[in-house]
């Protein structure tokens, strides 16, 4: 009598053996589960995503224009109003959180400067992702030359003050041409990816040197599977997680170097708004009247903490056993 | 060790030289000569081709570049373009503050941070220890200048202004003008931004200290110790700490010689007339000899420190070898 046999599930199968199976899961889901699970991560995740809206809708949210500092007739706004919880005399209510030493909405600026401060905080880390995965990569893959030339270039750029070497391209390049594209904001990204991609290089190349001798890599050179194959589809997914780590820190730290630089007035040029520059323009002003100095400099230690617990929080999930 | 030693020292010296070459092209390359700043009143023709025929900046760049390097190598930094000083003498006036300020900063740091991490380390998960960490989570993500904004805000803005607490406030205007080191200037002056300074490092140290000492804990000759019946007080101090200082030592070397060169935002928060705001200054000026004095004398200095870290990481640590 012939049966028929079906094949079973793995439930099914589980069954007969005797165990629990759960659904198969893939690692990322794993680490997924685990971030969302951190409260610290998710509340630092819920603020980025809310400023991230605040950046792109800035247009629809701004109630006035963040470098105009007249009223819609024409007069000239009132300065230094104080923000409306103040409660002082200076107090306008049409500008909730006050007015600038010029007359310049500072709920508007706040607004336009998160949209500066997320630009600049994912442009010039791609560019250093991309860049540092070709490099390290290859580096790390083939040796030889290209491993040479890195090594020394990592040699020289760890030598260099990071700061000062931000600052002397700043100061140097920003009364040129290119350095008044986007209001100085390309001369920034490109700063901040010459300074830190090594970095990134350096990591992919340790990953890759230590991921190259696994029995994985091994047997898929076995079964002839090409140089750019084994790279794009065996080393690259194995050697991400440490990397997204370092982007998810890596945003913050390009804010921080773009708030610093227009701290010390050679970073984005004004009219343009940015945390940074607000700060600055406010602190002539600020033993008299600090909320313009106070509330950019507040939205920048509520930005970095999010990213701080995000990060921190992303590299307990992916790797439980990097914990610091 | 000593053909190691000699090997290192050798090696910095083509480091030293390709920053030299970076920092020297980027300056070169910047718009404008020093001598152009009055735009009304600009000086006439002959005097500006004789100012840049004194200075040699008539001269093709790659000439100009070896004859600094020839200058350099007989430690002559050459003058100043925009003060009747040469450069040498400009540090020599300007470094002692900063140095000053990161020698105090550092100090601080390694008094509170050592204890703090071993003390959270000991009573791992209890209230003291989740206090150190959330000390440690805020002190490296949130920017230095930042923080120093709420602290002026604080202690120089609003406790200025309750009569009851007006004798804690404390100066914000930094140090300088006849206000040399420790025992002739008040101290109050120096604690804020000595403080704030110190904070980034501090919370560095923390974090590095306790995750050093838990992974010190777990080493098994703690357990020999432990077993042989030794006292918890000495297994603790002679086996754990003693371990655990030695990533801990590392880290000091490069973070005080950062702290040393680069507390640009600090001095310049402070008004302190350090050599970090000496080198925003003379950015802006162009004066090429003073930028180039300030960079190579900060990468020199990250240079032997980073030499140093290694060297005392094997004299700290016998397992690990140097030489090659």
């Amino acid at each position: 009598m012939a049966t028929v046999t079906r094949p079973l599930t793995t439930q099914q199968r589980a069954v007969d053996l005797n165990v629990l199976a759960r659904r198969q899961r893939s690692l990322w889901m794993d680490a997924w589960y685990r971030l969302v699970r951190n409260k610290a991560a998710m509340a630092g995740l819920g603020v980025i995503v809310l400023f991230g809206l605040i950046a792109i809708f800035a247009p629809f949210l701004a109630p006035y224009d963040p470098t105009y500092p007249f009223t819609a007739d024409g007069k000239q706004a009132p300065v230094l109003a104080d923000p409306i919880w103040a409660g002082t005399q200076f107090v306008d209510a049409r500008y909730l959180f006050g007015t600038d030493n010029l007359g310049r909405d500072i709920l508007s600026r706040l607004i336009y400067s998160a949209r500066v401060s997320l630009i600049v905080g994912v442009i010039p880390v791609s560019i250093i992702f991309v860049v540092g995965v070709t490099v390290g990569v290859l580096a790390g893959y083939f040796g030889g030359w290209v491993d040479q030339v890195l090594m020394r270039i990592t040699d020289v750029i760890y030598a260099f003050p990071d700061l000062l070497f931000l600052l002397i391209i700043q100061a140097t390049l920003r009364n040129t041409a290119f350095g008044d594209l986007g209001g100085g904001l390309v001369l920034i990204f490109v700063g901040l990816a010459i300074v830190n991609w090594v970095g990134m290089a350096r990591l992919w190349r340790g990953q890759i040197l230590s991921l190259k001798e696994k029995e994985f890599v091994e047997a898929a050179r076995a079964i002839g599977a090409s140089s750019a194959r084994i790279m794009s589809r065996h080393l690259f997914p194995n050697a991400l997680a440490p990397a997204l780590v370092a982007v998810s820190f890596g945003i913050p730290g390009a804010m921080l170097a773009e708030a610093g630089l227009s701290f010390l007035g050679i970073g984005v040029k004004p009219p343009m708004a940015t945390w940074g520059v607000m700060i600055n323009e406010g602190f002539l002003v600020f033993s008299t009247s600090p909320w313009p100095v106070m509330l950019p400099a507040f939205c920048i230690a509520i930005v970095m903490l999010s990213f701080t617990f995000l990060g921190d929080g992303l590299r307990d999930a992916l790797d439980p056993r990097m914990k610091i | 060790m000593a053909r190691y030693v000699i090997r290192r020292v050798l090696l910095m010296i083509p480091t030293l030289f390709f920053i030299a070459l970076i920092i020297f092209t980027l300056a070169h390359l910047a718009p404008g000569s020093p001598f152009d700043k009055n735009e009304n009143r600009p000086l006439p023709e002959a005097t500006v081709a004789r100012l840049n025929s004194l200075y040699g900046i008539d001269k093709p760049i790659h000439e100009q570049f070896l004859l600094y390097l020839g200058n350099l190598a007989r430690f002559d930094l050459g003058s100043s373009l925009v003060k009747d000083r040469t450069v040498a003498d400009i540090i020599g006036s300007e470094w002692p503050v900063s140095a000053q300020l990161g020698i105090q900063a550092t100090l601080l740091a390694l008094a509170i941070s050592l204890p703090l991490g071993v003390i959270s380390a000991l009573k791992q998960n209890t209230i003291i220890d989740y206090g150190s960490l959330l000390f440690a989570t805020i002190g490296r993500t949130i920017p230095n200048f930042v923080i120093g904004i709420f602290a002026i805000y604080i202690f120089g803005v609003t406790i200025r202004q309750i009569p009851a607490l007006s004798g804690l406030a404390l100066p914000f205007v930094g140090w300088g003008n006849g206000c040399g080191p420790l025992p002739s200037c008040d101290v109050k002056r120096m604690l804020l931004p000595t403080v704030i300074l110190g904070l980034g490092e501090m919370a560095l140290l923390t974090r590095i200290t306790r995750a050093s000492m838990l992974e010190a804990i777990r080493q098994d000759y703690v357990r020999t110790a432990r077993s042989k019946g030794l006292r918890e007080q000495s297994v603790i101090v002679a086996h754990v700490i003693k371990n655990a200082m030695i990533p801990v030592a590392t880290i000091i070397g490069p973070a005080t010689a950062g702290l040393i060169t680069g507390a640009f935002i600090i001095e310049t928060l402070f008004n302190i007339p350090g050599m970090g705001r000496e080198f925003i200054l003379s950015v802006n000026r162009r004066d090429y000899p003073l930028i180039m004095g300030v960079y190579m004398l900060s990468a020199g200095l990250i240079v032997v420190a980073n030499l140093t870290v290694d060297l005392v990481y094997g004299m700290l640590d016998p397992r690990i070898k140097l030489a090659k």
